[in-house]
This record gives C-alpha cells, structure tokens and sequence, in this order.
C-alpha cells in the first residue's frame, strides 16, 4: 500500500496541472494582501458601518495577519473545492483516458488498494493546498501585516456583531480551522473520486463535482422551514464553512470573551462527525462500484 | 506438457449483446498460442477476462492450476500483458514509467536494472525523455519491457502489431519467438494480421461472434493438400493444354489472367518441372493456402465447432 502510495504522489507531483492550484491560491491571496495594504481603511470603514456608534477602534491595528487569513479563508475556501476536484475528479478517469488504468489493473494491485490508495493520494494533496495557504495567507499575511488581537465580524440573526480574540489565543484556532477545512474538502475529494470511477476523461467528473458543489450550496442555504428540516443537515455542503466555529469565541453572561473557549463545540464536532460520515459513505461506495466495475477503457 | 491457462465454457453478456459465448481452450507451458478473430469477435474481452480486468458471465478461468478470481495477486505477480495500446504516462520519462510499473510488479528498483531493460529493448539513450515524444514503434518496445518487468511465467498481448510498421512488425515477431525458444515463455497473442499468427504460433483457436470455431496445431489446420495454386505464364492456353494431361486436370480453373489448379503444396515443384519441361514460360506461381484463407473461409461460411 505505502508502496502505492509513493507511486501515487509520485505521479501527481510530475503533473503540471498539479502546480495550477498552488498558483491559484498564491495569486489570490496576493491580491488580497496588495489590496489591503493599499487601501483596507475602506473595506473596515464599509465593514464597521452598521457598528461604528457602539464600538471605536483603531482600524489599522485591526487589520492584521490574523485578520488578514480569516478573511482570505473566508473567500478561498468555496473556491478550493473546486482545486480539489481537479486532482481527485481525475483519479481514476485520467487513468482510464490515457490507458494506464487497465495496466495497473493487470499488476498484482487489488482494486480495493487502488480506490484507498488514490483517495489517500487525493487527502495528501488536499491536506497540502491547505498547508501552502496557511503559508501564504496566514504566515506572509504575519510577516507583512503584523500580530495584533484579532477582530470579527459577524451577522448572527439580525444582528452584527464584532469579537475579539486575543493575539495569544488565535493561533490554535486556526490549526484547528485548518484541520476541519482538511475533512470538509476531503468530502469535496471522496465525492470527485467517486465520480471519476464513472467517467473516461477527466472533465465530466470535474464538472460534475462542482455543479453538485453548487446545487447542495445554493439548496443549504435555502431559508424554508421544510428544507432546513430534513434536507440541509444531510447535505455535506451545509457544514463546508464550519471552520468559522472555532473563532466564534465564548463569552461570558457579560459578554466578556472567555480565552481559549469556544461557542458551540458540540456544533462542530457534530459537522465533523457528519462530515466523516459522507467520507466514509463516499468511499466505500467508490470501493463496491469499483470492484465490480468491468474496465473497458 | 503441463496446462497453463484452461478456460472452459466461458460466456460474458453485455446488455443484449454476447460478446463471449461458451468459450472453452487451453493453452500448454511453452505455447505460443494463437488467438485469431476478426474485429468484434470477441478476442478482446476473452484477454481482458483472462486479466480481471472484466469479470465473467458464467465459466471458469485456472491459471497455472489456480481459480483466477480468488488467485488474482498470485496469478498477475506471474502474468505481463500488453492490452490494444501499450499506453503508459506520456508525462513521465521512459525510465520512470518503467520503474513505477516494476514497483507495481513487486520488482526491486535499482537504477542499474532499469537501464538493462530499456537497453533490452533498446530505448537506453532515450531513458530520459517523455514519452510523449515517443513513436508508436518505441512505445510498443516500452510496453514490451513493462510487461516482461517481473519475469512472468505467461505473457499475454492482444493485437500487440497493431500501428507498427513493417520493420516494427518484424521485430515483435523475432521477440516472440525469441519469449518462447529462448526463455521458455508461455504467449498468448491475439491478432487479425492473420499472416502473423501463421509464422509465429504453434497452436491456435479461431473465434467468430464469441465462439469457438476451431482450436488444434497451427500445422494441423493448415491442410497442405489443399493449397490453391495461381499460375501466370506468357501463354496461358498452351499451359492449360498441358495441364489437361497431367494428373491435376480434374481441378483446374482456366480464369483468363491465370490458371488455378489445387493440388498438395508438396505437388507445387513437380507442376512448375511439367511445365517448364513443355516448353511453357512461368510468369508466377502462387500458392495462396495461407491460414488468412483458412481462417476467412471459416468464419465467412459461419461455420462453429
């Protein structure tokens, strides 16, 4: 299986495709970076403006590193899906276009192994976009914009509210955003893996995977009671942006954040477990279809 | 000899189609076995039953005395193939496609090993460059040396001359014999260049819409006794005058442009002596019992064993 696994990354590291989702995110958070350092007294004066009567504060202390990563993640991560996708939509379908799939298949490699092997290969992958962006837009972000307390926004009901986190008491939030982001996308790769087992060429299964991307999107946020109830907390897509739960701190009767708290954790760590649950169900799927899959390709 | 594939009664539905019906053969240790069929025949999706790579309607498959399906690993460790193309990672170097493959084959990679096999099959001065800058010619070497990577006991290749040009055809002709003769190999090879098979295989089957139609010795289904001759000659009336008073009178064709008169191959010398003897001029002679006739008329008459 290890042995699998090398060839496995072996191969996706010599693909140029492969580099396309590091430039991506590289480019982006560039952007953003450039942007804020140019001109983000007006994204906080936009910002602030349903709360600048209750609060004052200096708005360029508030617009820091960690600032700097929430906001970056905020946008990058409904886009990486689609990074994601790329590589794991092309799993087994790249291999059945360029004939390989039926020369591995011809070796002493079962298709079990294959499926894990690939789905592992699609993890590793998933697990290092989201390493080089906590590179470029928490640690660049550090460098160039500095470590100050970290401010965020929120619209919880009909209200705005604005937290604060301690410098000291970010940084664990965000190895944990990180992780959560790692099985939230790995959904994101179980689902295009599945896909690919169907498909000849890459393309359909890449496709495939973003229009359900963005139909389970579209329908978990739709507000209809009877939706909310029995279809949104099935849909993967519902707890794609949960991270955001670990920099919604706890606070006191007082409203006093309490350090190193979190508000919901029972919230999270049930995404989590729901999250899981479509990886698992995702890939024993993929393994059943495959075994009994006749590889015409 | 000792039975290294034996496949009885095999059948693979396809929806509404039968691509394989009732197939049942067996190839021996050191065979190189024959597996002819025109286009859709069914020759394809046997091989790739053969490999796992399609799971059987109904049937048995044993290789090297085992049940197939639940043998696979052991079986394939023991087994190189080359199916249709021999397609591989046109993004990868020739040496990296090599080594990825014997790693899969459960092969120790050392660099000096890998070289040895390009250099086997000549591509050791190309062992960096992409295969995508590879000729059809050069991929087919490169699959060859993928497929025989492990050192298998039987080596299976359908339709491995397919896009080769004629010195190419050569060569995997030489290297086949060469499996068999020299390193003992047992080889399945399927084709519809029919002239291939006949100087190459020893034993073969022949299949039409999925079914047997005959399987025996390359030597035993060529009958010589019905060799059709085609005879050119500056004057073909005084040939056949004097063919009339030879003993293959009786089955001979005056067509014009040539004469044909079937007789038995070992016959052919003693004809040209007669004719050359009265005086007769010989343009060509022909002799077109080759196993593409063989084989055509079978399967055109839709006759099953």
């Amino acid at each position: 299986m290890l042995r699998l696994l090398q060839i496995e990354l072996y191969k996706i590291s010599k693909r140029p495709r492969t580099y396309i989702a590091f430039a991506a995110i590289s480019a982006i958070v560039f952007i953003f970076q450039f942007a804020f350092k140019a001109d983000g007294e007006s994204y906080m004066n936009l910002m602030l403006q349903n709360v600048q009567d209750s609060f004052s504060l200096d708005k360029t202390k508030a617009i820091n590193g960690y600032f700097m990563c929430y906001i970056i993640l905020n946008t990058l991560l409904v886009q990486v899906p689609i990074l994601v996708a790329l590589i794991a939509g092309d799993a087994i379908s790249g291999e059945a276009n360029m004939g390989t799939l039926r020369l591995i298949l011809t070796k002493p490699v079962s298709r079990t192994e294959l499926i894990l092997v690939k789905f592992l290969a699609s993890f590793i992958f998933t697990v290092m976009l989201l390493v080089w962006m906590a590179i470029m837009a928490l640690f660049v972000s550090m460098f160039i914009f500095g470590v100050d307390d970290m401010l965020i926004f929120r619209v919880k009901g009909e209200e705005s509210q604005i937290l604060q986190i301690t410098k000291d008491d970010v940084m664990w939030r965000y190895f944990a955003a990180f992780g959560y982001a790692a099985v939230a996308l790995t959904v994101i790769a179980a689902l295009a893996m599945l896909l690919s087992i169907f498909a000849e060429n890459s393309i359909g299964p890449i496709i495939a995977t973003v229009c359900i991307v963005i139909v389970c999107t579209v329908v978990s946020n739709i507000n209809v009671p009877i939706v909310e109830r029995n279809v949104k907390p099935w849909l993967f897509t519902s707890y794609l942006v949960g991270w955001k739960g670990f920099f919604y701190i706890g606070t006191t009767e007082d409203g006093e954040p309490i350090k190193g708290s979190l508000e919901n954790w029972p919230a999270i760590r049930n995404s989590l477990y729901i999250l899981i649950g479509h990886i698992i169900l995702l890939l024993g799927i993929s393994v059943f279809l495959f075994r009994k899959k006749d590889i015409l390709s | 000899m000792s039975v290294i594939v034996s496949v009885k009664n095999l059948s693979k539905q396809f929806n509404e189609i039968r691509a394989v019906d009732d197939l049942s053969f067996s190839i021996h240790e050191g065979d190189i076995y024959g597996f002819l069929g025109q286009n859709g025949a069914g020759k394809s999706t046997t091989i790739r039953m053969l490999l796992t790579l399609i799971k059987p309607t109904s049937g048995e498959i044993n290789i090297f005395g085992k049940e197939l399906q639940s043998n696979r690993n052991e079986i394939l460790g023991k087994t190189g193939a080359i199916i249709e193309r021999p397609d591989m990672y046109k993004y990868l170097s020739a040496f990296d496609n090599l080594a990825i493959f014997a790693k899969m084959s459960g092969v120790p990679v050392k660099r000096s090993f890998i070289m040895e096999r390009l250099d086997m099959v000549g591509l050791a001065e190309r062992h960096n460059s992409k295969v995508r800058t590879f000729s059809q010619g050069m991929k087919q070497r490169l699959g060859i040396a993928i497929a025989l990577v492990h050192d298998p006991r039987l080596i299976i290749l359908d339709e491995p001359t397919n896009g080769l040009d004629p010195q190419g055809i050569a060569d995997m002709r030489n290297l086949i014999l060469g499996l068999s003769r020299d390193m003992g190999k047992t080889v399945l090879v399927s084709s519809h260049l029919l002239s291939e098979i006949e100087v190459i295989a020893n034993r073969m089957i022949i299949i039409n819409k999925g079914k047997k139609i005959t399987e025996g010795s390359v030597a035993e289904l060529l009958n010589p006794s019905n060799t059709v001759v085609h005879l050119e000659s500056t004057d073909n009336n005084n040939a056949w005058a004097v063919l009339q008073q030879t003993k293959w009178s009786a089955d001979a064709v005056h067509n014009g442009a040539y004469i044909q008169v079937t007789m038995h191959k070992t016959e052919l010398p003693q004809m040209v002596s007669a004719l050359s003897t009265a005086g007769v001029g010989i343009i060509s002679v022909k002799p077109r019992h080759s196993l593409e006739d063989y084989f055509l008329s079978l399967t055109n008459s839709g006759a099953h064993a």
